[in-house]
């Protein structure tokens, strides 16, 4: 069973009928007890980095997802709050990936919104059919920098994590449920771990 | 490299497409699920859906629509037309929308903006300028052209921006329909003096008229309808053009 995260910042309609495309059923939850027994678990993110910690922390979503330990994926925002801490308005994050997220600089054209390929990708499962020239659909203002974890590198401004894994943690800041057949193949790995 | 987005935009009444379809044979082509699945499929890179519905009962039909685009679609898609409040644009992200646009409620009702952009985040918000060049200056207009503001685009661009948008769909009233390219001036003048991404609209006739939107202003995508619609152009020949130009887009990847 796949459960998708229900929290405050989540376009989790969207992942979930990506799944079901894919084949998958899924059920959005934020029950503890089904997140802890789910095969997959997976924290989608469309919003900002505190209000988002702060709803996780009120119900100890926080230790319940740094619990998990089965696959984890995390989406865009979900990326954002694996990390040690964002500059979205200060916030300290949940410190799986230990990297800081930060805002690409003013004066440039912000949000990065639109199709971007990779500047270099690892051979990981998580990436595996995927290639550097491949587009994937990005909209976000804050990027998580360059760390071991960096499984794939995008370069929009500047080079950021496209991707990232942490044992079973991974996590994507382009957005596979929107992103084509190429997302579709990202999603359909992670599934497939 | 960002590429360049091509976006088709669909017009919907009632629940159905109304501009006339022939650019693939579709069972249905009022049907705008299926117009989106052949537009996916065509490597089309975003979709705007705009709801010209007339009536309250029409305008009824968009939610579930808006569920079914979702369901059929693996490419971000825009709503817009007749976006007026904070539970018009619930509805329609909850259905699945992946960002509304607002466009006459924006100008009398600025906060709007911010509103939405607070609750939903500014990557949902694109703020729809109809752009209308009078006595030399290019003003915000409504109603489909037919009226015109004293408002500067440019004025108006920079203040959705300070607001919270997260994109400006940008319209030459004056270009829209003519099939004789987009609006250098204006689109080069707002992309300017805005750092959110701008979509260029309106005028789009030919291959050459989207290379030159992309070569000569900051518009980080381009949207056109009847050239679609009526298959003058087809979206992977128009990209190939593009590429063989210099103009990075997105290819579809080889099946």
């Amino acid at each position: 069973m796949i459960a998708i995260l229900k929290y405050n910042s989540g376009n989790t309609m969207s992942v979930q009928v990506a799944l079901h495309r894919l084949g998958y059923e899924s059920v959005v939850t934020s029950d503890p007890e089904i997140l802890l027994k789910a095969d997959r678990v997976i924290i989608p993110g469309v919003g900002e980095a505190r209000s988002a910690m702060n709803h996780l922390k009120e119900r100890s979503l926080d230790l319940l997802i740094l619990s998990l330990k089965q696959p984890v994926l995390g989406i865009c925002l979900g990326l954002q709050l694996m990390c040690k801490r964002s500059e979205e308005n200060d916030t300290e994050c949940l410190g799986i990936f230990n990297t800081i997220v930060r805002r690409f600089p003013p004066d440039e054209r912000v949000p990065h919104m639109g199709w971007n390929s990779f500047e270099s990708l690892s051979v990981t499962p998580l990436l595996n059919g995927l290639k550097q020239e491949d587009d994937l659909y990005y909209v976000h203002s804050y990027y998580a920098e360059l760390n071991n974890d960096t499984k794939a590198v995008c370069n929009y401004i500047l080079p950021f994590s496209a991707a990232m894994q942490h044992d079973n943690f991974y996590a994507v800041q382009f957005h596979p449920e929107k992103s084509a057949e190429a997302g579709a193949r990202l999603l359909k790995n992670f599934l497939e771990l | 490299m960002l590429k360049k987005r091509i976006i088709p935009c669909l017009d919907i009444k009632d629940g159905r497409t109304v501009k006339g379809i022939s650019f693939v044979n579709l069972r249905d082509a009022g049907d705008p699920v299926e117009l989106a699945r052949a537009y996916a499929e065509q490597s089309a890179d975003e979709l705007v859906f705009l709801d010209i519905s007339a009536t309250d009962e029409g305008r009824k039909t968009l939610a579930p629509l808006v569920e079914k685009i979702a369901n059929a679609i693996n490419i971000p898609f825009t709503v817009g037309g007749g976006i007026t409040t904070r539970e018009d644009v619930s509805v329609l992200i909850s259905s699945g929308a992946d960002k509304v646009s607002v466009n006459t409620a924006a100008i009398l009702n600025p906060p709007l903006i911010a509103e939405l952009a607070d609750e939903f985040g500014s990557q949902c918000v694109v703020v729809a300028i109809d752009a209308k060049l009078v006595d030399g200056t290019w003003v915000v207009s409504t109603h489909g052209g037919k009226r015109v503001t004293t408002l500067p685009a440019i004025t108006w661009a920079r203040e959705a921006e300070r607001l919270g948008a997260g994109e400006i769909l940008l319209t030459s009233v004056n270009r829209d329909g003519t099939g004789e390219g987009f609006s250098l001036d204006i689109t080069s003048a707002v992309s300017d003096n805005v750092n959110i991404p701008v979509i260029a609209s309106g005028g789009a006739g030919s291959p050459e008229h989207f290379r030159e939107v992309f070569a000569e202003t900051g518009c980080t995508a381009a949207l056109a309808a009847t050239l679609f619609h009526y298959g003058i152009i087809k979206i992977p020949e128009l990209k190939d053009f593009l590429m063989r130009n210099n103009v990075a887009v997105r290819n579809r990847p080889p099946v």
